[in-house]
């Protein structure tokens, strides 16, 4: 079974675009360890769309500031947005070899209230975490969400040698740019659905794409108590 | 057009009605709420500042309130919480906190249902009777 899946997910990969440098030669990417290209995304419109009824939601991205994210959601949605780089405090635990503690620090890690937050952007930062820091990561941002609040999380369905985090900029709601830059660590073991599933067990998936990139895009909603 | 120089050092609150560039520092409150503020590539700012535009190419540490524009240019940096219906973050430029976009239209629905809280530019509370967006409304870059 696993074999079949990774059959598909590499007939995608084959018929998903080319990676292409920055500069615009390989020998650029490989010294400056950056390369963008452009994807399709579907799940990214919908998410929008869950959050447009909303009147100046509260956002949360957990990727590094994107300056034209940041006008394209103030734009599209009237939000407040917070910006919350964990790529950043992953890269400081690997670092002060302290990332054990990853669990115990996400638990405290955010400021806002239980219930509170509309939307998350959580993008692919699960991949870079072993289980029992993606379990507490997906606890506490499932605590965060409102009722029928969203989650948009990227889950790469392939593993990759590279250690690169992506960085994720809007180039409209259908679109998105993947951007590399260096990171501390490479992705850990990519999560089977059934794991995801199990690491957001608070929440609802309402949809889940397989991309051409190789990427599982996955919205969640967290379910509004019942009356 | 004012011009505080790179020498130049403010405690307390700075208030006026012309346009004002800084290049020196300030700490405290800055409140130029129908003129441009420039924060020049030397000017370092400690201060909540509330403007009709604010343009940063320096340091700013505190919340920048700014009822038409926040533009933070490559090699700015605003550490705070920024409200403004129009937000530019520069490739380069650091930011950290949080962005408060509120639409205009939002705001001043906003205002209307609250009419003790008429901040311009400042955040505001959710309001869950208010009218929903309008359908159809332009979606993409």
């Amino acid at each position: 079974m696993a074999d079949a899946t990774r059959s598909l997910t590499d007939l995608f990969g084959i018929l998903g675009p080319r990676r292409v440098a920055d500069a615009g030669t390989a020998a650029d990417t490989s010294v400056t360890n950056v390369a963008e290209a452009s994807y399709p995304t579907k799940a990214l419109h919908k998410f929008l769309a869950s959050l447009q009824s909303n009147d100046n939601p509260l956002l949360l991205d957990l990727g590094p500031v994107v300056g034209s994210n940041v006008t394209f959601f103030g734009e599209q949605l009237g939000c407040r947005l917070r910006v919350e780089d964990l790529a950043k405090d992953i890269d400081r635990h690997v670092k002060d070899n302290t990332i054990e503690q990853l669990p115990e620090f996400f638990t405290k890690r955010f400021k806002e209230a239980a219930g509170t937050v509309d939307g998350i952007l959580c993008w692919d930062l699960l991949d870079y975490l072993d289980r029992p820091a993606a379990q507490a990561l997906a606890t506490a941002l499932s605590s965060l969400l409102r009722p029928d609040g969203c989650l948009l999380g990227f889950f790469s369905t392939a593993n990759s040698p590279e250690t690169v985090y992506t960085k994720y900029v809007v180039v409209d709601e259908s679109t998105l740019r993947y951007r590399t830059y260096p990171a501390s660590r490479p992705r850990q073991r990519s999560l089977l659905n059934g794991d995801i599933i199990k690491l957001f067990k608070d929440l609802r998936v309402t949809d889940s794409f397989l991309m051409k990139s190789k990427v599982r895009e996955m919205l969640f909603r967290k379910p509004a108590p019942r009356t | 057009m004012v011009n505080i120089g790179k020498s130049v050092v403010i405690k307390g609150e700075l208030s006026g009605s012309e346009d004002l560039t800084i290049e020196g520092h300030v700490e405290g409150r800055i409140d130029l709420k129908d003129n441009v503020l420039t924060i020049g590539p030397n000017g370092k700012i400690k201060a909540e500042v509330f403007a009709k535009a604010v343009v940063v190419l320096g340091e700013v540490t505190g919340n920048v309130t700014a009822s038409e524009k926040v533009d933070i240019r490559d090699n700015g940096s605003v550490d705070g919480d920024i409200a403004s219906p129009r937000v530019a973050i520069a490739e380069g430029a650091h930011f950290r906190g949080s962005v408060d976009m509120q639409r205009a239209g939002q705001k001043a629905q906003a205002q209307q249902a609250k009419p003790n809280q008429p901040q311009p530019g400042q955040p505001q509370q959710h309001q869950p009777n208010q009218p929903q967006h309008q359908q159809g409304q332009r979606v993409g870059a």
